[in-house]
C-alpha cells in the first residue's frame, strides 16, 4: 500500500475527461480530493491523495503521463521563501495540519512540507507573503 | 549604584557587562537580584512586529528647473506621499496604498504593496520611481517631475514613527461564527485561534514598565541602525491597569522614534500585508536598559510568566468599543502554543517575531560590548504614572 499526495495539471483538452474515474475503476486507487480548480487559461488543477497497491499506483502514473496529464508531488508546490519569512508565527494556528510549527527552543517557525496539503490558507495571511505556491 | 556616565566609561574601556533580557532572567534566578545588580551594567531588549504608525520623510534635492512639490501631489512607486511641507520635502506613511489598489472592495483585500514596501525597497538600495505634479510659481516654475530615486542620493531619508513599540498588547480572538480579518491577523470563527503581538520578556517597555530609564533622547537600535526616542508615542497611556509587579496588563506606553533610514537594513524594516486590513511596516527596535539600581534590575528581569495580557473579542467588542476582557493570560501560556478559553484549547499565533526580537537584543549587546554603541541619558522623561497622562476616546460632537 502506498499513499501519495500529488498535483495533476490537466491541459485544456482533458478538462472534461473522466480521468479520476479511471484511476479508481481501472487501477483500483482510492482518492481524496484536496483541491480542484480550473485556471483562467482553462487548465485544470487537482490535488489528490491517492492510495493503493504500489504496482497499480505506478501503472496509474504511466496512464496519466500517456494522456498528457502532468504529475507533480505535492510537497514541491507550497514553498516558503526563507529570505522573506520573519518567523513571526501568524501562520501557525492557521495551518490545519500543523505543517507550520514553532520550534520551542529557537522560537523559529518550522515548515514541514511533507505534511502540507496545499490548502493555501497560509499564503495570503502571511504578512510578508513568504509562503508561495508553485503550481 | 552606577550612573550612565560610569557605564559609558566601562564601554570605552571594554569592561562593560551586558546581557540580554532573556539571559538576565536566568542569572537572577541563579544568583539573586542583589548580586546580579552589582555585576550587570546593561540589559538589552528587542521587539520586531508590525507597527502601523511608521513612515519616513525625504528631502529629494532640488531639480533643475526647480519644482515646489509642497501643495502639489507626489507618488513613490504609485504610493501617495504627503506633500504639505516645503518644495522638495515629502513624507511617506507605511500604511499608504496606491490610489488604484482595490482596497477592501473585493473582501478581504490583499494590500500587496504600500508605503511600507517602498520603505523596505529603499532601505534595500533599490531604485524607486517618483512622480510629482506642482502648480508652478515664479521661483519654482516646474510642474511635473518624473525620476528614479535611490536612497543614497537623497539629502535626508529619515524614519519617523509616531507610535511604535507598544508596551503590551491585546490577545485577539473571534467569538463570531465567521472568519474576520483584522490588524491582529485572520481570526478563525468560534475561538479558532488567539493572536498576540509582543516579544513578552524581551520587549523594551515591558522591561522598564515605569519608564525609569527610557525617555526622550534614549539612543536605540532602530531598523538595524541607530535611532532615538523622540517623544512619547501617540496613545501613550501610563495609567493602564498594572499587576502588583508594576507591569501593565493591557496596552500602555508607546514610543515615537526617529533615526537615519540610510543606516538601517532591509532585514529590520519589512513591508507586510495584512489580509483584509492593510499595509504595515514590521519594525525592529531594541532598547538598552542601564542597570542603575536593584529596582531597575528587578523590572528588567521579569519573565513571561509575570507578564499578563487581556484576551479581547475582535468580532464585536473591540470594533464596538465595548470594554472588558474575556480572560487574562500570561506570555508563557501564549508561547506554549495554546491557551484555554471557555473550556476550549485555542491555538495561539504571534504577530511579533520572538526569534527576531532575540536577535535584536543580541546585536545590541554585541554593539555595546564592542564599544560601538554608548548609552544616552534621557533629556526628559516620558509621561509617567504620576503625570496622570492618559489616552481618551474621541469625544464626538454634532456639527451644526
Ligand atoms: S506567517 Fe509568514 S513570516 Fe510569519 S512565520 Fe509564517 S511563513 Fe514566516
Ligand atoms: S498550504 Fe495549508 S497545509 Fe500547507 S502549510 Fe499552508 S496552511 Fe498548512
Amino acid at each position: 500500500m502506498v499513499t501519495k499526495r500529488i498535483v495533476l495539471h490537466f491541459p485544456r483538452r482533458l478538462v472534461d475527461q473522466p480521468i479520476v474515474y479511471k484511476l479508481v475503476k481501472e487501477y483500483d486507487l482510492r482518492f481524496n480530493i484536496l483541491k480542484a480548480s480550473v485556471t483562467p487559461q482553462e487548465e485544470g488543477l487537482m490535488v489528490l491523495e491517492l492510495s493503493g497497491k504500489k504496482e497499480s499506483f505506478e501503472e496509474a502514473m504511466k496512464y496519466l503521463a500517456s494522456c498528457g496529464v502532468n504529475v507533480q508531488p505535492l510537497s514541491q508546490d507550497v514553498i516558503r521563501n526563507e529570505d522573506k519569512c520573519t518567523n513571526c508565527g501568524v501562520c501557525v494556528p492557521i495551518c490545519p495540519v500543523s505543517a507550520l510549527v514553532v520550534d520551542p527552543k529557537t522560537r523559529k517557525v518550522v515548515f514541514d512540507n511533507k505534511k502540507c496539503i496545499a490548502c493555501e490558507l497560509c499564503v495570503k495571511i502571511c504578512p510578508p507573503r513568504a509562503m508561495e505556491v508553485r503550481f | 549604584m552606577r550612573t550612565i556616565k560610569e557605564i559609558n566609561e566601562k564601554i570605552k574601556k571594554g569592561e562593560v557587562v551586558v546581557v540580554t533580557a532573556e539571559e538576565v532572567i536566568d542569572l537572577v534566578k541563579e544568583k539573586g537580584i542583589k548580586k546580579v545588580a552589582t555585576e550587570v551594567d546593561v540589559v538589552t531588549t528587542g521587539t520586531f512586529g508590525p507597527m502601523c504608525s511608521s513612515g519616513a520623510y525625504f528631502n529629494i534635492g532640488h531639480s533643475k528647473p526647480r519644482i515646489k512639490i509642497g501643495g502639489g501631489t507626489c507618488n513613490i512607486n504609485d504610493v501617495p506621499c504627503y506633500t504639505g511641507f516645503a518644495a522638495v520635502d515629502i513624507y511617506l506613511g507605511a500604511t499608504a496604498v496606491p490610489d488604484d489598489d482595490p482596497r477592501n472592495k473585493v473582501f478581504p483585500g490583499e494590500f500587496k504593496y504600500g508605503g511600507a514596501h517602498v520603505i523596505h525597497e529603499l532601505v534595500a538600495g533599490k531604485d524607486v520611481r517618483l512622480d510629482a505634479t506642482a502648480y508652478g510659481t515664479d521661483c519654482y516654475p516646474r510642474k511635473k517631475l518624473e525620476t528614479l530615486l535611490n536612497i543614497k542620493d537623497l539629502n535626508e531619508a529619515v524614519l519617523f514613527n509616531i507610535r511604535n513599540c507598544y508596551q503590551n498588547y491585546n490577545v485577539a480572538v473571534n467569538l463570531s461564527d465567521k472568519a474576520i480579518y483584522t490588524y491582529m491577523g485572520m481570526l478563525k470563527p468560534n475561538l479558532g485561534n488567539a493572536n498576540y503581538c509582543s516579544a513578552g520578556q524581551l520587549s523594551p517597555l515591558l522591561k522598564d514598565p515605569y519608564y525609569k530609564t527610557i525617555g526622550i533622547g534614549t539612543k536605540i537600535f532602530l531598523g538595524g541602525g541607530i535611532g532615538y526616542v523622540a517623544w512619547h508615542g501617540t496613545q501613550h497611556n501610563p495609567l493602564a491597569a498594572r499587576k502588583e509587579n508594576g507591569i501593565p496588563q493591557a496596552p500602555a506606553g508607546t514610543l515615537a522614534v526617529i533615526g537615519d533610514l540610510k543606516g538601517m537594513k532591509q532585514e529590520w524594516l519589512v513591508g507586510v500585508s495584512m489580509l483584509g486590513y492593510g499595509v504595515s511596516l514590521a519594525v525592529g527596535i531594541g532598547v538598552p536598559i542601564p542597570i542603575l539600581n536593584e529596582d531597575i534590575l528587578k523590572y528588567a528581569s521579569a519573565k513571561d510568566e509575570d507578564i499578563y495580557a487581556q484576551v479581547v473579542d475582535y468580532s464585536n467588542n473591540y470594533p464596538q468599543v465595548i470594554s472588558g476582557s474575556l480572560a487574562e493570560v500570561n506570555y508563557a501560556q501564549l508561547k506554549s502554543g495554546k491557551i484555554n478559553l471557555r473550556s476550549k484549547d485555542v491555538p495561539t499565533g504571534n504577530l511579533s517575531s520572538y526569534s527576531k526580537a532575540r536577535k535584536i537584543a543580541e546585536s545590541l549587546k554585541e554593539w555595546i560590548k564592542k564599544g560601538e554603541f554608548s548609552l544616552t541619558e534621557a533629556v526628559a522623561p516620558l509621561p509617567q504614572v504620576e503625570s496622570g497622562y492618559t489616552c481618551k476616546l474621541l469625544k464626538e460632537r454634532p456639527v451644526v
